[in-house]
């Protein structure tokens, strides 16, 4: 880590008090409460919380982005460089955003006017704000798209940004945020919509940047790794106030505040021993519309009193504060509840068995995209089984084609002797009752329109698994009991409920059809942190109940880890390395596994990775794979022999099995 | 993109040969014969022979099946036949008026996307505002009313407060731009009117849209101006939809023509084609249907062309 600023230092951005307000429907919601942090040169500053704490507002608030001014009330300070400009007028605001504070957004693939040239808006911002000709404007434009990393960029000046990848339109929103050298960046969620090795060249190259140029950052994020990875300083939200604030090691290591707690012991982490069940925070995040009053931590935490009704004023010692009633005082547990080492379980039975599955899709003039190609994996009965990759390797592919959403081109895959893929009509309706899907995004899911009894009854009908109205209707309950739901959900829309509180319904659809296994999509990606970990523990739950199996599928290792009994790893439509939980976790072997592992934020203060973990470039395209082995254009390992043959499994045990030749 | 032409044209005879059909024998479903209603038209009850005679000598006596085919085989060296009334070929009568027809079009279409893009935007940029709402209404005004109508009420204003009517007779666009442009401008505005109504609705929606777009969020974070703002990407984002509503509703705007020739007085292919309903000829019918069938895909197909020239992302072919 490089010398820590001189906290001393005059900050170049400076938030005092800052409040924010929204009218809605005739009420006034107080959204940012109080807000004050400080950003000082060459420092990387994090405002980290779950969705609606508030930290995506107030730093609009302080770009003075929020889009209608006649709705919005603000109050407070913020200073840049020494000069409040929270009143300034729009036509002067105007000219410092942009020039001294720039903002880079969280969706790379939307940020970008699909109509115009990369290279002229990198340059629309030089042309507004700087005294300089187009010309000039352009070679500067050059020079920074080098400096974001991008190759060629004489020629990819020219481009639209339809033809740049999500990672290197995230280099062009840096590369305009950085052209008129501001004094300060605000990132809101950056990588959140990036694979996890993206992530990490880009935030890589923030952190250069800022030690580099002496630019302040503030980093907003959800993800409380990448603040203990990237960031100097770290500010904690919830419900609209900044409840802890001070260095990344001293809130980490050892949060004062009972919400810091209580999420840094909810995130399944890579760099612990892995715990048998996560810790969870009860409850939901506040809605911003109904924030409660005093602590808004109060109703879910397990230390409040009476005097939790009242606001707590903040504790400050030499470099932190934090505003709680009953702080923790011990250190943070280095390990889960209770370690699950030697916990493994053997697993006897399988329960599907997959054996070459391709799946290629024709598109015209006889091109071939090889989305899945020759993947095999067995899950075992009453286990799990990690399905990992990043976007485009082929995971929904595999899954769509095991549902039989879409027919595979060849393999098996046996499901209580019969193989699915080739299954007839008849069949197929008995194989689906048995095999049931959690899908990632609960809001869009479940069909708004009807009531959570209906969504739940309606299989139970179709299927004749109820006889009857009223017998349907005491199994949704049943079901909403099993998991965790009062029975009165079932006369809510699915609008009523919160996000955890879906993907509950989710599950619960899929649990009627009283299935064997059950396919979980990236359940748990769209959830908050705190919700996260109730979902996961709630999914064990049922497993040890019910004996389930699940296949589950996901991109975030640390998830993957806490649940899974066995993990298949997957690189462009192959499956690069099988293990058990045990192995890949402390033994991975593929390089593309350790360099995945590599590039996922950890706790572990800059744990040493050696440099031949590290992973550069991009995906390649699957309509044109590289020959031999796949991962050989970014593997750090790579030889000759590498481009000749598709590299065959390397047994390492009965469990471990690896695709690579130089292992 | 010589290959997406003439894809487009290859796809485009399916489309012909389906409307020439149903035009075909939706036309002799109506009643009413030519050879009746012509030999009435020259004065005295015409005997049964000589209904027969002058049918047979028009191929009115074969059957139907035979006629149809002898149609199609006209279509296909683009022959479009006689008149059955005049006797002069249909393709001399409909290119004769097609050049008044196809001007006051053109103006009208000038004079719909010079209204809808500039108040689409306003509109469009304060949802919710009083300019939105008068906008609105005056979009809402132009649905509602009658082109006919407002063509006359135009006319007679501008004759009431400035003494001013449109010159007579008929003048070219090119050789006398001047008359022309003062005879055509009137029904251009009325017929115009109507068709930017619609257009300024699909602005509007779709610069609200935009102005949600991230990008835009992007743009305003480097501290450009309103005006920059909107010129530069809001405006172009939100024409794609608009532009494909001007293919779309290019059909709406030939019905329009139909009628406010009649207004005007203006011997086009709508005053032709009135003509030809009353006097049941068939074939110039026929004719004029095909004819603007053809322009109908040919202005969808420049609309294509505009969609590839603005979005980068639409590769023809």
């Amino acid at each position: 880590m490089q010398a820590r600023p001189d906290a001393a230092a005059e900050p170049l951005l400076s938030v005092r008090n800052l409040n924010v307000q929204f009218r809605s429907n005739d009420r006034l919601l107080h959204i940012v409460r109080d807000v004050s942090y400080d950003v000082r040169a060459g420092e990387l500053v994090a405002l980290v919380g779950e969705s609606g704490c508030g930290k995506s507002v107030s730093s609009l608030a302080v770009m003075r982005l929020l889009s209608d001014p006649t709705t919005t009330r603000f109050s407070g300070e913020v200073r840049l460089a020494g000069r409040d400009y929270l009143r300034l007028p729009e036509s002067e605001m105007r000219r410092l955003r942009g020039r001294d504070i720039a903002m880079v957004f969280q969706e790379p693939m939307t940020s970008l006017n699909p109509l115009m040239t990369v290279g002229r808006q990198i340059m629309e911002p030089m042309l507004e704000h700087l005294d300089i000709d187009r010309a000039a404007a352009r070679e500067r434009a050059i020079d920074l798209l080098k400096r974001v990393g991008v190759t060629d960029p004489k020629r990819r000046m020219d481009q639209y940004p339809h033809e740049f990848s999500g990672g290197m339109r995230q280099r062009v929103v840096i590369a305009i945020a950085l052209s008129c050298n501001p004094k300060v960046i605000i990132a809101d969620e950056p990588t959140t919509a990036l694979d996890v090795t993206i992530q990490a060249q880009i935030l890589d190259l923030l952190r250069a940047l800022v030690k580099e140029t002496g630019v302040g950052l503030v980093l907003i994020t959800h993800n409380l790794a990448l603040v203990a990875r990237y960031a100097d300083r770290v500010n904690v939200m919830y419900g609209g106030r900044i409840i802890e604030s001070g260095t990344v090691e001293d809130v980490l290591r050892q949060p004062r505040h009972r919400y810091t707690a209580g999420l840094l012991m909810a995130v399944p982490r890579l760099d612990l021993p892995r715990a048998a069940r996560l810790h969870t925070i009860p409850g939901q995040p506040p809605s911003p519309a109904r924030f409660p009053s005093g602590c808004a931590f109060s109703p879910r935490c397990g230390a409040a009193t009476a005097a939790c009704g009242s606001v707590p004023a903040d504790t400050v010692t030499r470099d932190r504060r934090y505003a709680c009633f009953h702080p923790v005082v011990d250190v943070l547990p280095q390990e889960g509840e209770h370690a699950a080492a030697g916990a493994e379980h053997t697993f006897g039975t399988t329960v599907l068995s997959v054996r070459g599955l391709t799946r290629h899709f024709h598109l015209k003039r006889r091109a071939v995209v090889r989305a899945v190609e020759d993947v095999s994996f067995d899950i075992p009965q009453g286990g799990t089984l990690g399905l990992v990759g990043e976007s485009g390797c082929g995971k929904t592919t595999v899954v769509r084609t095991l549902l039989r959403l879409q027919s595979a081109t060849s393999g098996r895959a046996d499901f209580a002797g019969q193989d699915i893929l080739s299954a007839g009509k008849r069949d197929l309706v008995a194989l689906r009752r048995q095999i049931q899907v959690v899908y990632q995004d609960p809001s869009t899911s479940l069909n708004p329109r009807h009531r959570i009894a209906s969504i739940l009854a309606e299989p139970l009908l179709v299927h004749g698994l109820c006889k009857s109205q009223g017998e349907a209707r005491a199994r949704v309950e049943e079901l909403l009991g099993l998991v965790g739901l009062p029975a009165e959900m079932a006369e809510r829309y699915p609008h009523q409920m919160s996000g955890g509180q879906r993907q509950r319904v989710g599950i619960a659809r899929a649990l009627g059809m009283n299935p064997r296994l059950i396919v979980c999509d990236e359940p748990v990606s769209a959830l908050d942190v705190s919700i996260q970990a109730q979902i996961m523990n709630l999914l064990a739950d049922l497993q040890a109940k019910l004996g389930l199996s699940y296949l589950f599928v996901a991109h975030d290792l640390a998830v993957v880890r806490h649940i899974s009994d066995v993990v298949a790893v997957m690189y462009l439509g192959r499956v690069v390395e099988t293990a058990t939980r045990a192995e890949l976790f402390s033994t991975p072997r593929h390089p593309y596994t350790r360099a995945l592992l590599a590039a996922v934020p950890s706790f572990a203060a800059d744990a040493g990775q050696g440099p031949e973990a590290k992973i550069t470039g991009e995906l390649p395209s699957p309509l044109n794979p590289p020959s031999g082995c796949v991962f050989r254009t970014r593997c750090p390992m790579a030889v000759e022999a590498c481009a000749k043959v598709v590299p065959p499994p390397v047994a390492f045990s009965d469990t471990h099995r690896v695709a690579c030749i130089r292992v | 993109m010589l290959q997406f032409i003439g894809r487009r044209l290859l796809l485009a005879l399916p489309t012909l040969l389906g409307v020439a059909t149903l035009t075909f024998f939706m036309l002799h479903v109506l009643p009413g014969d030519l050879v009746e209603t012509m030999l009435r038209a020259e004065g005295g009850n015409p005997s049964v022979e000589l209904v027969a005679a002058e049918r047979a000598r028009l191929g009115l006596d074969q059957p139907l099946i035979v006629q149809y085919f002898e149609f199609l085989k006209g279509l296909a060296v683009l022959d479009l036949g006689q008149s059955h009334w005049t006797g002069k070929p249909v393709a001399e009568e409909i290119f004769s008026r097609l050049p008044v027809t196809l001007e006051v079009a053109a103006l009208s279409m000038i004079v719909a996307i010079a209204l809808a893009i500039p108040l689409g935007t306003i509109a469009g940029m304060y949802p919710g505002s009083t300019v939105d709402y008068a906008i609105r209404s005056f979009a809402i005004a132009g649905i509602a009313l009658p082109s006919f109508w407002f063509g006359m009420v135009v006319a007679l204003a501008m004759l009431w407060y400035f003494n001013w009517l449109p010159p007579l007779g008929t003048a070219s666009l090119f050789k006398n731009p001047l008359t022309a442009l003062q005879q055509l401008i009137l029904p251009a505005i009325a017929v115009g009117y109507r068709y930017s109504a619609i257009l300024i609705r699909m602005m509007r929606s779709s610069v609200i849209e935009t102005m949600h777009e991230d990008f835009v969020r992007t743009a305003r974070a480097k501290g450009l101006a309103m005006r920059t703002i909107i010129r530069r990407h809001v405006i172009p984002n939100s024409l794609l939809p608009t532009i494909t509503m001007i293919g779309l509703e290019f059909a709406l705007l030939v019905g329009s023509l139909v009628v406010i020739e009649q207004v005007f007085s203006l011997n086009g292919i709508g005053r032709l084609f009135i003509e030809s309903v009353s006097r049941s000829d068939f074939i110039v019918i026929q004719g004029i249907v095909m004819v603007l069938t053809l322009i109908f895909i040919a202005v969808n197909f420049l609309v294509d062309l505009a969609y590839a020239v603005i979005d980068p992302r639409i590769q023809l072919g």
